[in-house]
């Protein structure tokens, strides 16, 4: 990281004065190295079939774009504007009074004006304006026309400062929260991106992980037998510090319930903690109430890079979900800790890929608990379930093994603003562990500050981005561990499991990032277990070292 | 940047000036007293009607609400049935208070960041943008209303009684209307804000001084005629009693200053449909404020959903059968 932009050097450039010349005019973007993510590999184009799949450099002059592009882009436009009214109205009711402009993290980070959402959107809706409104077109035939109006026409800059524009906005929608009248950046960035991968400019860690998880099931690519070395690796590491082997089962057909979460989970610490969590409870429901949970390879991702591509790529790749709860004949699916894979699933995958009248209406068979608000998509949340499960007493737990942790619980964006999941982590929390404080309340639920690197920007080559990103976030942990000594910083969310060790390491070093499923595995009480030493980071428990310290005295 | 607003204000400016002396010097009334208002209500109707059915044809392919509090789940969970209504109740409550009460922009807050030994990030509420578009938009329509008795003969006891209530002051005479002065101050307020908050100064176009500067030309024009200059209201009314029963009559001796206003009004009108100020329609149709976050619950239907290619299982595992055999993995097509 010794290249990298030093936090003192990142600080000082923060500046909320925009400048004085006017944002239009300023038009040639700089693309600036650490914050853009590079271009999409032509092959993982080419695996979905995506348009003018070839290399290209966002920092060259030429980015090789079919000729009509303009012709395209516009076509675009104007199929997007009769398919999502969203897009329509937001394009024309926006009345800038900039309630929104610093509700942004990357605007809070880097003090970039174009981060503003208002302006975000403005970069499109100017070339709306020109193309599609008939006011604007009729004043932009008089001189100064266009200044007055906002419009401007298409051009190769405009272009380049869409795409590192909308590839700077991780589609949080906290900007929405704040809107009058609910106008959705994140939409437009979305609307962005689609348009901008009619001309192949995807940026490559999106791509690529939509092209891995079409062919073999997940963004990282594990092929099955792999997928089944890396369960069967932690099935090994939960019996040497439990005793008990848990004994997954994958790809099993007649089970009651088929569980995906995101493939970070199972590749990727702290991730690998929190799956293992989900482990030993799969575990614990089989040997005590009789409850087969499987695992899928095919449907071995619960996230969605497709949602970051476009709605149809989304639904080519969620479209697993359903197809292999089908083929496995289970009653209903359960879905792991993941932020934006909820926002699929929640707003998306029943009205894509449903109605899933091949599934039961989801009923936790061990306390009789009816989810009535999944009874149509047939999936529910994990939080949903073990809050559940928790509330009628049907876990065991010590959760003295959680001592060692003064947790802080960050809301993930899509959970919380395009859902509404708050309150079952919580009282997860408040169940597993002792000391748990939140962070400012204008941080935290529906007005929680992203991690910074979501909607596929999580990549290495973007690091001055993903770092100002995610300051607000890291700012209000920092809050609460000096003032409260928080040294663990909850989450349900794979991005975020891969993401905060980094940002935390930058901002508040002395944090640690876990899933809540990984305090669930910590406290619960497995049939037959031998007396725990460590917890399943291999870390000794409350109280045993000091033990052991005294023993060697 | 000075552009910006300098432009939108001297075209307000000129456009009352033509009223203004088009009138006084020309004598065009018939144009500026009937005619112009005459478009610019067919202006506003058809403009309206024709932005708000091309929103309507747009499809809803997506039930994507943003959700402001706790879901509907579990039994023992409180929802939070306004910021995440999953009835239409609560979607419609949750309407109300936006259109109504502007909930979201009671939200607001204003961020500050402080570079010192704790480098920190503070949000601090803001109501300002809140009680300044609230004054702005109730004191037009009480304006609005008020400006109803020109329209009806005769005059409905409940005008007269919102009249007696906005003069309740009783200062001046002909007692001051405070529905007058709030709009006046609001308007400004809106306007310096524009043109001092540096952010919303970056962001603004011409576009959004114009309206500010009509409206604050309409306020002035009408306190000025009603305190100042006293025009001669019989024949103001005769003039629009006459527009609304379609027997449009010129009356003599009502001065330039009311065909200035009235001019402005009708430029205001007339620019409403194809302006931001259609916000005041699209705030009904926003998806992600009048939708339910039901979507787990009760399937939503694009009209456009179509067939997509995936990779099915049996690609799949034909990809992978041998690895998958030898993994131990059950397969549905053994070799
Ligand atoms: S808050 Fe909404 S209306 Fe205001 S500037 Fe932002 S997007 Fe536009
Ligand atoms: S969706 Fe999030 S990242 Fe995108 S503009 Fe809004 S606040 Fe910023």
């Amino acid at each position: 990281m010794s290249d990298e932009i030093k936090p003192d050097a990142l600080l000082d450039k923060i500046d909320y004065k925009t400048p004085t010349t006017d944002w239009m005019s300023t038009s040639s973007v700089q693309i600036r190295p650490g914050m853009y993510c590079y271009s999409a590999n032509p092959k993982s184009l080419d695996t979905l079939d995506m348009p003018y799949s070839r290399k290209w450099n966002p920092l060259e002059e030429d980015w090789k774009l079919p000729e009509n592009w303009q012709e395209i882009i516009h076509e675009g436009l104007k199929t997007r504007l009769e398919r999502f009214r969203t897009f329509r109205v937001f394009m024309d009711i926006c009345v800038r009074c900039g309630a929104c402009a610093d509700k942004c993290h990357f605007f809070l980070g880097t003090g970039d004006p174009k981060n503003m959402p208002v302006l975000r959107a403005e970069l499109l809706r100017s070339v709306y304006r020109n193309d599609f409104s008939t006011a604007a077109k009729i004043l932009n035939k008089f001189p100064g026309g266009k200044s007055f109006s906002g419009s401007r026409s298409m051009t190769l800059d405009v272009l380049k400062e869409w795409w590192y524009y909308f590839f700077q906005c991780t589609e949080c929608r906290r900007c929405s929260v704040f809107c009058p009248y609910g106008i959705d950046t994140a939409e437009i960035t979305i609307m962005g991106r689609e348009l901008l991968n009619l001309l192949g400019l995807n940026i490559d860690w999106i791509a690529t992980p939509v092209s891995n998880c079409f062919q073999t099931g997940n963004h990282l690519g594990i092929q099955p037998h792999a997928f089944k070395d890396m369960i069967d690796f932690f099935t090994e590491d939960i019996e040497e510090i439990t005793g008990v082997d848990v004994d997954p089962q994958i790809n099993k057909k007649g089970a009651d319930i088929l569980f995906i979460t995101p493939s970070g989970d199972v590749f990727a610490d702290p991730g690998t903690y929190t799956c293992q969590g989900y482990m030993i409870l799969f575990k614990y429901l089989k040997d005590k109430y009789d409850l087969n949970v499987t695992w899928s390879t095919y449907a071995s991702e619960g996230g969605n890079f497709g949602f970051f591509t476009s709605h149809e790529t989304m639904k080519r790749l969620n479209a697993k979900m359903y197809a292999e709860a089908k083929r496995l004949g289970v009653k209903w699916i359960l879905g792991g800790e993941c932020g934006h894979m909820w926002r699929v699933i929640n707003q998306y995958m029943d009205t894509m890929n449903g109605p899933a009248d091949f599934l039961e209406e989801p009923v936790n068979p061990i306390t009789g608990t009816k989810f009535e608000n999944a009874k149509s998509t047939k999936m529910v949340h994990i939080c949903e379930f073990t809050a559940d499960l928790i509330k009628h007493d049907k876990l065991e737990m010590d959760i003295s093994r959680n001592d060692n942790l003064v947790l802080t619980y960050h809301d993930s964006c899509n959970p919380a603003r395009g859902m509404g999941l708050l309150d079952e982590p919580r009282y997860i929390i408040n169940k597993t562990c002792k000391e748990f404080y939140e962070m400012p309340e204008n941080t935290i639920r529906e007005k929680t500050f992203c991690c910074g690197s979501g909607a596929g920007l999580n990549a290495g080559e973007n690091i001055e981005l993903r770092m100002a990103g995610g300051l607000p976030r890291a700012n209000a942990v920092k809050y609460v561990h000096e003032k409260f000594g928080v040294n663990s910083l909850c989450c349900i969310c794979a991005i975020d499991r891969a993401a905060f060790p980094a940002l935390m390491e930058y901002w508040v070093p002395e944090v640690d990032v876990i899933g809540i499923h990984e305090l669930v595995g910590n406290a619960l009480i497995l049939e037959g277990e031998h007396k725990r030493e460590t917890d399943l980071r291999m870390e000794p428990l409350p109280g045993v070292e000091q033990t052991k310290e005294e023993d060697d005295e | 940047m000075n552009q910006k607003y300098l432009v939108p204000l001297a075209v307000v400016f000129l456009l009352f000036l033509v009223a203004y002396t088009g009138v006084e010097g020309a004598g065009l009334q018939g144009f500026f007293g009937i005619f112009v208002p005459y478009a610019a209500v067919v202006a506003f109707f058809g403009g309206f009607f024709y932005r708000v059915t091309k929103w309507a044809r747009s499809a809803v392919p997506f039930r994507i609400p943003t959700t402001c509090g706790q879901q509907k789940s579990l039994p023992w969970i409180k929802q939070n049935c306004i910021d995440n209504p999953n009835t239409g109740t609560g979607v419609f409550l949750r309407m109300v208070l936006e259109i109504f009460l502007f909930r979201s922009l009671f939200r607001n807050t204003k961020a500050a960041f402080n570079r010192s030994e704790k480098n920190e990030l503070t949000y601090s509420w803001e109501i300002f943008l809140w009680v300044g578009a609230l004054a702005f938009h109730y004191a037009f329509l009480t304006v609005i209303i008020r400006h109803l008795r020109f329209f009806i003969e005769p005059v409905p006891g409940w005008i007269k009684f919102l009249e007696y209530l906005d003069g309740i002051a009783q200062v001046g005479l002909p007692g001051l209307f405070l529905s007058g002065v709030v709009l006046l101050a609001a308007v400004l307020f809106l306007l310096a804000r524009r043109i001092y908050d540096n952010k919303v100064s970056h962001i603004s176009l011409a576009a959004d001084y114009f309206p500010l500067f009509l409206i604050i030309g309409i306020t002035i024009s009408g306190i000025s005629m009603r305190y100042f200059t006293k025009v001669d209201i019989m024949g103001i009314k005769e003039l629009t009693m006459g527009l609304v029963t379609f027997n449009p009559v010129i009356p003599e001796g009502i001065s330039g200053l009311f065909y200035g206003h009235v001019f402005l009004v009708s430029i205001l009108f007339a620019y409403f449909p194809m302006s931001k100020l259609m916000h005041m329609a699209g705030i009904f149709l926003s998806p992600t404020r009048n939708m339910a976050n039901n979507n787990r619950a009760v399937r939503h239907i694009n009209p456009w959903n179509y067939d997509v290619k995936v990779h099915t299982y049996e690609e799949y595992e034909d990809d992978f059968r041998e690895k998958m055999i030898e993994a131990g993995l059950p397969v549905d097509k053994k070799e």
